[in-house]
């Protein structure tokens, strides 16, 4: 442990960490607590008065059959997304391992999409698949698919997991190269010597080795999908068509800020609140003590 | 049960860097050829295309009269001991020795019953539920020994595999590398770069400098006569003194025998050395005078840290010694363990 700092003065220390906690205050608890009182306000029509209707708001989410759908496709856009976005950076950052000649330009070129704005980057995939005037639209429908997201619900999903796992991919390759540059060379050697062919060798023990890296960005991936997609999904499809591509972040827009149904969207942030915290404490209880080797 | 030979094997970096300069070493079958040398002198990067890690730049390896320039480590049918033992951290002990039989299709009840017998024989059964990171490193440098022996390959590489033990672990077990190796008449080739180590594991011992062979031979032959000062100062502790001679002269000398050709260096060994011995001729030996720096007991015998000749020398004498620093000395070494150099470093 590092030795503790003595203050002489009893309220420095205080005065030090005040103006975070006074950010962390405002921008944080503040309108957390507001969302909760919210929650269990319910509005007149005309927005004139409000009526505090303890869980009745909450009730009225869960049984929703939209607020049903939308859990179902985040479920869907998550797993999906995290699935594509780690087993495509997983794939690039083996390759790059193999790359002798210029290995860190490959490692540059494959970081930037990260720099990439989610709206810009979800404009970048609308053009690219955009049935009237993209080239990769195009490359499909002369595949035989009859490519069209603006009317497909399914296309539409495929759309935005895309978009989303593109820019996923970057911060999941470094975190991979990271991982594989960790795993000792002559492990492999080791391996190859006791007759493990290069695939093998990777199932094996390049994988199991990769386990901590693995679960870490699971986590975050997943967290990503959940909250980090919003700009994304609101530039492509705006959460259609009909709602097969609204996420529970973008219902919660949609039923607060464009619909006003402040009460019912306030329980849904609620709702991912508790989400959130839940996917922390995974996080700290698993990864916090990773999994250490040798 | 296999040969090992290397033909003119040569190794250049990408960069034109030349690691391995051409060397040839036949080792002949069920024998423990061991390469030693200072580190950088390519002894490892042999090991290595050996192994099948490093690719061949021109010259060939045959084992058991068959080139492998072009198999890759995992036909090759070796196994090797790495210095860090590379065991596989995620597997237990088990699984750490079942793996390479398991890559090639060994049967399960065969794969259990080979690792349980090599288990026994390096006493690691207790061990067998472990994993590496429960393990002390002399443990761990068992089960890289065992995962190696289980597979009963054609040849046993082993790569400084006790540089990481401490002393005494580590005399332990070269003791038992050489008695095991003995017992499963495996070739192996050995790379250290402990000449105590080189001398007492070798059949064939091979003394490399800067990507060449200096000297190849029985480790006492290579003791006794070797071919250049560069073995010389290597293969022995402390090392072998070395004198220069300026027109066959030697400063200090009493006496001096014939100096052989055209010879521009003395050697002797500090176990080699008298102290005293009056009344002794040239054609008896070297005599000369030598003033002592430093003296070192270490129990069972005392060097002496000399300066003579124009040099520094060290002197060995059996058990305690009464002599002080600054005394004057007189040294003798016997003729026929004198050993002269040329100019170029070559023995004459």
């Amino acid at each position: 442990m590092s030795p503790r700092v003595v203050f002489p003065n009893k309220i420095l220390p205080y005065l030090l960490v005040a103006p975070q906690l006074a950010i962390t205050l405002v921008f944080f608890y503040w309108p957390a607590s507001q969302a909760l009182r919210q929650s269990m306000l319910r509005e007149d029509p005309f927005g004139l008065s409000s009526k505090f209707v303890w869980f009745d708001n909450f009730k009225k989410v869960l049984s929703d059959p939209n607020y049903l759908n939308s859990i179902q496709v985040t479920a869907i856009f998550s797993v999906s997304v995290a699935a594509v976005a780690m087993g495509t950076a997983l794939l690039l950052a083996v390759m790059a391992e193999k790359v002798v000649r210029s290995r860190n330009l490959y490692r540059t070129l494959m970081i930037w999409p990260y720099a990439v704005a989610p709206a810009i980057a979800g404009m970048l995939w609308l053009f690219l698949f955009n049935p009237s005037i993209g080239s990769l639209a195009y490359g499909l429908r002369w595949l035989g698919i009859n490519w069209d997201p603006l009317l497909d619900g399914e296309h539409a999903m495929a759309l935005v997991v895309a978009a989303a796992s593109w820019k996923q991919i970057s911060y999941n390759f470094l975190f991979f190269v990271a991982g594989l540059q960790a795993i000792p060379k002559t492990l492999i050697e080791a391996a190859a010597i006791d007759g493990a062919g290069e695939n093998k060798r990777f199932w094996t023990i390049v994988f199991p080795l990769l386990a901590p890296t693995t679960f870490f960005l699971l986590v975050v991936n997943t967290v990503y999908a959940f909250f980090d997609t919003f700009g994304i999904i609101h530039a492509v499809t705006g959460g259609g068509p009909g709602k097969s591509t609204e996420t529970l972040v973008y219902k919660v827009y949609n039923d607060g800020f464009v619909n006003l149904i402040l009460g019912d969207s306030a329980a849904q942030s609620v709702i991912l609140m508790v989400i959130v915290i839940a996917l922390t404490a995974i996080q700290f209880r698993y990864v916090e003590k990773k999994v250490h080797y040798g | 049960m296999a040969t090992v030979d290397l033909k003119d094997v040569r190794k250049v970096y990408a960069g034109g860097v030349e690691a391995v300069k051409g060397v040839s070493i036949a080792i002949p079958d069920k024998a423990l050829c061991v390469l030693v040398g200072p580190s950088g002198c390519g002894k490892s990067t042999l090991l290595r295309m050996i192994a099948g890690l490093e690719t061949i730049s021109a010259g060939t390896c045959s084992i058991d009269g068959k080139v492998v320039n072009a198999i890759g480590p995992t036909e090759r049918d070796i196994a090797m001991v790495f210095q860090n033992y590379a065991l596989y951290p995620h597997m237990k002990v088990y699984d750490n020795m079942a793996y390479g039989l398991r890559n090639r299709g060994t049967p399960k009840d065969e794969i259990d019953k080979r690792v349980r017998a090599t288990a026994q024989t390096l006493e690691l059964e207790h061990l067998l539920e472990r994993r590496p990171r429960e393990l002390s490193g002399g443990q761990r440098q068992r089960v890289a020994m065992g995962r190696a022996i289980v597979r009963n390959p054609k040849v046993f590489l082993f790569d400084e595999p006790l540089s990481n033990l401490d002393a005494k672990l580590r005399g332990q077990m070269r003791v038992e590398i050489k008695s095991l190796q003995r017992k499963l008449g495996v070739t192996s080739v050995y790379v250290t770069h402990d000449q105590l180590e080189a001398m007492t594991l070798a059949d064939v011992l091979v003394v490399m400098n800067a990507g060449l062979v200096e000297q190849l031979g029985a480790p006492l032959d290579i003791y006794e006569k070797p071919a250049s000062t560069f073995v010389a100062s290597f293969i022995g502790a402390p090392p072998m003194n070395l004198l220069p001679l300026r027109g066959g002269q030697l400063e200090d000398a009493i006496t001096l025998p014939e100096v052989s050709g055209n010879a521009t260096m003395i050697g002797f060994r500090p176990e080699d050395c008298e102290v005293g011995a009056d009344g002794a001729t040239s054609s008896d030996g070297l005599r000369l005078m030598a003033r002592v720096d430093g003296v070192e007991p270490v129990g069972s015998e005392s060097f002496l840290y000399c300066a003579a000749g124009g040099g520094k020398i060290v002197v060995r004498v059996a058990g305690r010694t009464e002599v002080l620093v600054g005394d004057q000395l007189p040294i003798f070494a016997r003729r026929e363990k004198l050993h002269f150099f040329g100019s170029d470093g070559k023995r004459v």
